[in-house]
């Protein structure tokens, strides 16, 4: 079935002055994806997110939202979308529901007080809605601004470091609630998060990108799975034979016995299964069969490349 | 959605305690006037009167409500600027600071409805603040002092006016003070366009006027072709309405001048914050 591309970035650049933050990036983003924004320090991450939203005005490339041009329809755009860029900035001297009533009257929506209040009931502010602002913690800022995003009920929803400042439960509440927006509500979410862990348990899809460049685009599971992970094996017997087997399947592949009932090899991810299959019908009996790549190795890999 | 934001910089404005300190320090800079005016006024106006004695007797309430007024007007009309400066040169480039014009313009609102909604808010921030101070030096100081015929020294002599003909000039007076002080409220807007601090439009604004200021005050040839185009040249115009004949070519020059830097000014605003990279 083909997707429907509700964000297309094409061959993006920006400078500021001789300085070239994005030299060319490129992604399709499609409904209901939720859509890992990834790159190291000064890749060129909030910069490709201010163009998204119109914050910077690229110097070349095209951005198209919903099928349209943004910097030809940027308000018809805007208002189908919920953003928090870098980190959710308030008026210190209004209270949270203030700002929420602030926000709302420009998102472009019928906002009531009825769908104010229920939005800080589901970020878990209901009953401090009356105080001010300047003295709610980070994380309790990072609520809000997810609140101020959610609003006026967007079709997609764009989140820079959402979960920076957010104690371990908050981390999960925000995991939680970019899962729910996604598979109760069929909602996009763009995220970008230097916690990659946090990104391969919620994204179908990444790119990532580095010095103002794509480097890879694709389906988060077909592009880990695409690559080699160091497997690591656990017998309930002697690893050396299980090696001589798995030597025998796969010739191009250095086994490593890395102790007297486990061994370690890197293969690709899709082929994890059959080799457990062939070890299991030839006896042996696998304890445990551990990737140990995660997409931080992936990450690291692709941007030091 | 410019009605709405508006909406949204009033309240802003309400809940800033530095628009406050406009209103605060005006209050207070009046009542000591008034007060200082009511102790020792009569020494005051003696020395002013006393060059004219020989030739002239003056009868009845001089002190009055009216000569008050006039009085805290010229006193004050020059650190109001700083006043209205306060609170317009950091619409825009304070909420920069603050981080919450890119939270504002990730909403479907146009950069010129911001500016716009900035400027209306400006717009009233600034009338209230010059009908305080008409409300202070001419109900309070009438009030105070009784009402009488007004005396005023212009560069031309002594100019009498008689009381039942002074409120329509001093309404017209306080209508041109409002687009001066609007004047000083968009260039402030137009500076903080460009700025990512509160500190550095005020700063920029005041040090505009100082120097448009002391340009009008040199005696030299060399800036006489300048001077009649400095919007500063025409600040004080509001004081040809205590004229006798009141000067109306002079006044609607100052009027055509004082509008155009106003548009110039809200212009500028709008070109360059429609181009401006939100980098903050």
């Amino acid at each position: 079935m083909e997707q429907q591309a509700i964000i297309e970035v094409k061959g993006l650049q920006k400078s500021f002055g001789s300085f070239e933050a994005v030299k060319n990036v490129s992604f399709t983003v499609n409904k209901g994806d939720v859509f890992g924004f990834l790159g190291p320090n000064g890749a060129g991450k909030s910069t490709t997110m201010r163009c998204m939203l119109s914050l910077i005005k690229p110097n070349a490339g095209d951005i198209r939202i919903f099928e349209k041009n943004l910097f030809e329809e940027r308000n018809a755009i805007l208002a189908k979308v919920g953003s928090i860029v870098e980190k959710p900035d308030f008026y210190k001297y209004l209270s949270a529901l203030k700002n929420l009533e602030i926000f709302a009257r420009v998102s472009g929506a019928q906002v009531s007080q009825k769908d104010i209040y229920e939005t800080l009931d589901f970020v878990g502010l209901l009953g401090r809605e009356k105080d001010r602002v300047g003295g709610f913690s980070h994380g309790m800022r990072q609520r809000l601004g997810i609140a101020q995003t959610l609003l006026h009920q967007p079709e997609l929803i764009i989140l820079d470091e959402p979960t920076t400042g957010l104690d371990p439960q908050g981390i999960v509440e925000v995991r939680d609630l970019i899962l729910r927006l996604k598979n109760e509500q069929n909602k996009t979410v763009i995220l970008s998060s230097h916690q990659l862990a946090e990104i391969e348990l919620v994204a179908n899809r990444m790119v990532i990108i580095n010095k103002g460049q794509t480097i890879i685009e694709g389906s988060v599971a077909e592009l880990m799975n695409a690559q080699e992970t160091l497997l690591h094996i656990e017998l309930a017997q002697n690893s050396q034979g299980a090696a001589a087997l798995i030597q025998e399947i796969l010739p191009q592949v250095k086994v490593q016995v890395s102790s007297p009932k486990t061994l370690e090899l890197n293969i690709e991810k899709k082929r994890i299964s059959n080799l457990n299959n062939k070890l299991v019908q030839a006896g042996f009996e696998v304890v445990a069969l551990e990737p140990k790549r995660k997409l931080e190795d992936f990450f690291i890999q692709m941007t030091q490349a | 959605m410019l009605w709405n934001n508006t909406y949204n910089e009033f309240i802003k404005i309400l809940a800033k305690p530095r628009s406050y300190i406009g209103l605060a320090a005006l209050t207070l800079l009046i009542l000591i006037i008034l007060f200082a005016m009511k102790a020792d006024g009569r020494m005051y106006i003696s020395f002013v009167t006393a060059s004219f004695e020989q030739t002239l007797s003056f009868n009845g309430n001089i002190l009055n409500g009216n000569l008050i007024a006039f009085i805290i007007l010229q006193m004050l009309i020059v650190h109001i600027p700083l006043l209205v400066a306060l609170v317009t040169g950091d619409l825009l480039s304070g909420e920069a600071a603050m981080g919450t014009l890119r939270m504002l313009l990730t909403k479907p609102i146009s950069r010129s409805q911001v500016v716009f909604s900035k400027l209306i808010a400006a717009a009233v921030y600034t009338f209230i603040l010059v009908i305080w101070l008409g409300f202070l030096a001419l109900v309070v100081g009438r009030w105070v002092f009784g009402t009488g015929d007004l005396i005023v020294l212009n560069s031309d002599g002594l100019v009498i006016l008689n009381y039942q003909d002074i409120l329509w000039r001093y309404g017209l007076a306080f209508l041109v003070a409002y687009l001066a002080l609007m004047t000083i409220a968009t260039l402030s807007i137009a500076f903080s366009a460009f700025a990512d601090n509160s500190i550095g439009p005020i700063v920029s604004t005041m040090a505009v006027i100082i120097l448009f200021t002391i340009i009008g005050t040199l005696d030299v040839s060399v800036f006489d072709h300048v001077k009649p185009w400095l919007f500063t040249t025409h600040m004080a115009s509001w004081r040809s309405f205590f004229s006798d004949p009141v000067p109306w070519a002079a006044i609607w020059d100052s009027i055509w001048i004082l509008l155009a830097h106003n548009i110039l000014f809200v212009a500028v605003a709008v070109f360059k914050f429609k181009r401006k990279d939100i980098t903050s």
